[in-house]
């Protein structure tokens, strides 16, 4: 190939001083009100994403604690039953929708780069856009508070009740909007995710060597990319029946409100998966570096992960078992939903070898990630048994669907997530989460959780249903509710604990170095926090623990990790093959840019329009919108866009 | 620079024993522009958004039965032709790109043919619509009907803009034959609204006359 400009050899050297400093320079954001809104830094991003997710983690705590006080005792009268509708609604979309995925998004936005040995996401614009957009439908859908009506109809919204005949205030109308716009926000970080994994890897990173992490949330970002268009149409379509009339679930017009149910839960039940594979992942990574030893059974359990997905395609009826469905089609849907059991069982087993052939360390991440395994066995247990149709038919809407899904999404998206919290924390900060501290706050935490949620499924065996804002003293329900609402205020003082720990140790706690839990991936081979450029050399992997080499003698050769590529022509990465990860491309990176906000703004303006019938300003954000897209999208030639000689 | 490995730029560096660097190619250059690889991620989603369209028509058919077709089926008369121009379009979009080696002209022709034809199907669509006896709010086969077609016909005009773009761009002289994803990116949305046109017009047009 002949020489041109269009190519260039990178320079290979050990890591300097001097090229510290320059690479600083190259990739540092601008401080002041501009750099926080255009910066493009992954690691920023992904803590905005972790505590804007605990924010709404608050706020929907908050709610279930009034709700708890509510229902602690029969016939009380706390709130009117409009209020509790409101509350339990924004409840389950606060932590299913706006703290569950999001969540996830930021320990993988921060992550993913820093594991991968690489120095940002593919689409480093993109990432702030998903997250200015997340931000925005959260605030969306929260605004709705400001004038008394709340989204009311349960997260899964089934009409008829959604519709305007039953439902007339503007509820609705900010729950199918607001849903639309975290669509967008979804998608767009699942497309980043799948194409950084794809791309940008370190040197000889091939498949068989990238954490499990990375693994779960790559899977899910493409089951997203597949089923969130569902959700999406769904609401869509809801809101143009409720103000244009049209009639795709109404009745009366030869819709079917059974369409809805179908749409939501095509989306929804992959979504259940969405929101707990990239929190196994991270247990899968977190419990390997307190047992001492490599996590059993990788390939297993990459397989596992990404059958389980795909198996969660396949099961969304088990949520329509009381609608009079046809029985054949009932039972093909039960019988996959046992076999969804399997893949799961796998990973549950990896996590026991793994602790039973290592030598773990007790700490505080140590006790969520092997509490979040006890968790997603009782889980799964309840969640086998509501697979069997016969025994939905008699559990459906009571209380036991309750406790189960909060064993799972309680017990294997939240206790990773503590888990991760505690093991990333210092990476993230530079300090060390007190220990003592954390241990308290673990047991109440676990001690709370299952005061609360284990009486639940009794209170549900009784047959009290879900979604009533109270019940009459002869139900005889109210001691497990009295347990249950107990067993909530432990918890909520668990998580205060929690605050409490991380705001006293970002100013005191004990510095923590690079590697303070002598784990095994590139993430703990930098500096903590790491510098905005993450590595000064980009490491080149010869194994899937390039830190424990040395011990574990396995992999190919050694990895190079002070040594490697410079690439510090401007802010450059180097692109990798998808799967054996060999050397392909040099990626010239974007500059911190307010794009990404102002198409944010834009669009949510376009939204609200729509949501008030101000057409002017739904038109005015439909064509700034794609102005601001055109302008981010302009060729640049710092970006290598354009051709020689042209400055665009 | 501290032990810096003093190799002449030419020649391939080795980064271990097993791994070796050499020459590689900077920026956007053609499929391996991460810009290709985000509109094949743009394309598996909006594909399923119209799989999640048609299963809703199909679904709706199939619960209402065979009356809830309208008396007269949707004819082949405007919908056959404009279809041909569609595909014609893409064919447009193509010649254009062939021309990126060396001729500005047939690349910025061929985009600007390719929106005139674009243009044009929009046209015969509002026709179309016109000419219908329902609205899309008369029951759930017209809403079905305007949904389906007006979310194609929003997509056919996010390739307008694209196609309007690229070929203002392309006049202004930013692309060459390296230098050309943003073209290649475009065209294959524009060649993905086809074939999701395809599937609608199979949908409304072919099915109701297949004998079911």
């Amino acid at each position: 190939m002949s020489v041109t400009t269009y190519e260039e050899q990178p320079k290979v050297e050990r890591r300097s001083d001097r090229l510290a400093e320059r690479l600083q320079r190259i990739w540092e954001t601008k401080p002041g009100l501009y750099g926080w809104i255009s910066t493009v830094d992954h690691k920023q991003i992904g803590i905005r994403y972790i505590v804007t997710a605990f924010a709404f983690l608050v706020v929907g705590g908050v709610e279930a604690l009034i709700m708890r006080v509510q229902l602690a005792q029969p016939e009380t009268r706390l709130v009117t039953p409009e209020v509790y509708d409101q509350l339990f609604t924004m409840h389950g979309i606060t932590m299913i929708f706006l703290y569950g995925l999001p969540i996830l998004s930021g320990f993988s936005n921060y992550l993913f780069p820093l594991v991968l040995g690489s120095r940002d996401m593919a689409f480093p614009r993109l990432n702030a856009f998903s997250y200015w957009v997340y931000l925005a439908s959260g605030l969306f859908l929260y605004s709705s508070f400001l004038t008394g009506s709340a989204p009311n109809n349960g997260w899964f919204n089934y009409p008829p009740y959604s519709l305007p005949e039953f439902n007339p205030g503007p509820n609705m109308d900010f729950y199918a909007l607001g849903m639309i716009l975290l669509g967008i926000s979804t998608t767009a970080g699942a497309a980043n995710f799948v194409i950084t994994v794809a791309r940008t890897r370190a040197v000889g990173m091939s498949l068989n060597r990238i954490p499990i992490l990375v693994w779960g949330t790559t899977t899910i970002s493409v089951g997203n990319l597949l089923a969130v268009p569902a959700v999406s149409l769904a609401f869509f379509l809801l809101w143009l029946d409720r103000q244009f009339g049209t009639h795709f679930y109404d009745a009366s017009g030869g819709g079917r409100p059974l369409l809805w149910q179908h749409l939501f839960w095509m989306f929804a039940h992959p979504w259940v998966y969405v929101i707990v594979l990239p929190a196994m992942g991270m247990v899968s990574d977190g419990l390997p570096i307190f047992c001492r030893r490599p996590l059993v059974g990788y390939t297993l359990v990459v397989l596992a992960t990404i059958t389980t997905m795909v198996l969660g395609f396949g099961v969304w009826v088990h949520h329509m078992f009381a609608t009079g469905l046809p029985y054949m089609l009932l039972s093909v849907f039960s019988g996959s939903s046992l076999i969804i059991t399997v893949p799961s069982a796998v990973a549950v087993f990896a996590w026991v070898a793994t602790i039973l052939a290592g030598t773990p360390v007790i700490t505080t991440a140590f006790l969520f990630f092997a509490a979040f395994v006890v968790m997603f066995v009782v889980g799964g247990v309840s969640g086998v048994m509501t697979a069997s149709m016969p025994a939905d038919l008699q559990l459906h809407d009571t209380y036991f669907v309750v406790a189960h899904l909060h064993y799972v999404l309680i017990g294997i998206n939240v206790f990773g997530v503590l888990g991760a919290l505690y093991m990333w924390f210092p990476k993230m900060s530079g300090r060390m989460l007190d220990e003592k501290l954390g241990r308290w706050s673990f047991w109440l935490i676990f001690i709370g959780f299952n005061v609360a949620f284990l009486p639940m499924h009794w209170t549900g065996l009784l047959g009290m249903p879900r979604r009533v804002y109270t019940y009459p003293i002869e139900a005889g329900w109210g001691t497990v509710n009295l347990i249950t609402t107990i067993g909530t205020f432990v918890l909520a003082v668990g998580f205060l604990m929690l605050f409490v720990n991380v705001f006293v140790s970002l100013q005191r706690g004990r510095i923590a170095g690079p590697n303070p839990w002598d784990g095994p991936t590139l993430e703990w081979a930098t500096s903590s926090p790491p510098p905005p450029y993450n590595f000064a050399v980009l490491p080149v992997v010869a194994s899937r623990h390039p830190l424990w080499e040395n011990r574990l003698r396995e992999g190919t050769g050694e990895s190079s990790l002070d040594r490697g590529i410079v690439l510090d022509n401007g802010k450059e990465i180097i692109a990798t093959t998808a799967i054996d990860a060999e050397p392909d491309l040099i990626l010239k990176m974007p500059d911190d840019d307010p794009s990404p906000f102002l198409v944010t703004v834009f669009m949510t303006l376009g939204f609200a329009g729509l949501l008030l019938h101000w057409w002017w300003l739904a038109a005015a954000g439909g064509l700034l919108t794609p102005v601001g897209l055109i302008a981010w999208l302009w060729p640049s030639a710092e970006l290598a866009q354009t051709a020689e000689g042209v400055h665009g | 620079m501290a032990e810096t490995v003093a190799i002449t730029q030419m020649q391939p560096r080795a980064l271990n024993e097993r791994v070796i660097i050499e020459r590689l190619a900077v920026g956007s250059i053609d499929r391996k522009a991460s810009g290709w690889w985000g509109m094949m991620t743009l394309i598996a989603t909006e594909a399923s958004l119209f799989v999640y369209l048609l299963f809703s028509y199909y679904y709706l058919a199939l619960e209402n039965g065979r009356n809830w077709l309208p008396p007269d089926l949707p004819s082949f008369r405007l919908s056959g032709p404009n279809t041909v121009l569609l595909l014609l379009s893409s064919v447009a979009v193509r010649f254009g790109e062939n021309g990126l080696p060396g001729s500005r002209v047939q690349l910025v022709g061929g985009l600007l043919t390719g929106f005139a034809m674009d243009v044009g199907f929009l046209v015969v669509q509002y026709v179309e619509w016109m000419n219908k006896a329902f609205g899309p709010s008369s029951n759930s086969y017209g809403s079905t009907y305007f949904i389906v077609t007006g979310l194609h016909m929003a997509h056919v005009a996010a390739g307008l803009i694209i196609l309007a773009v690229l070929a203002l761009w392309s006049a202004l002289g930013y692309f060459d034959e390296t230098r050309s994803a943003p073209v290649n990116i475009g065209a294959i949305y524009w060649h993905f609204v086809d074939v999701v046109w395809l599937a609608i017009f199979f949908t409304f047009y072919v099915t109701p006359r297949l004998d079911w």
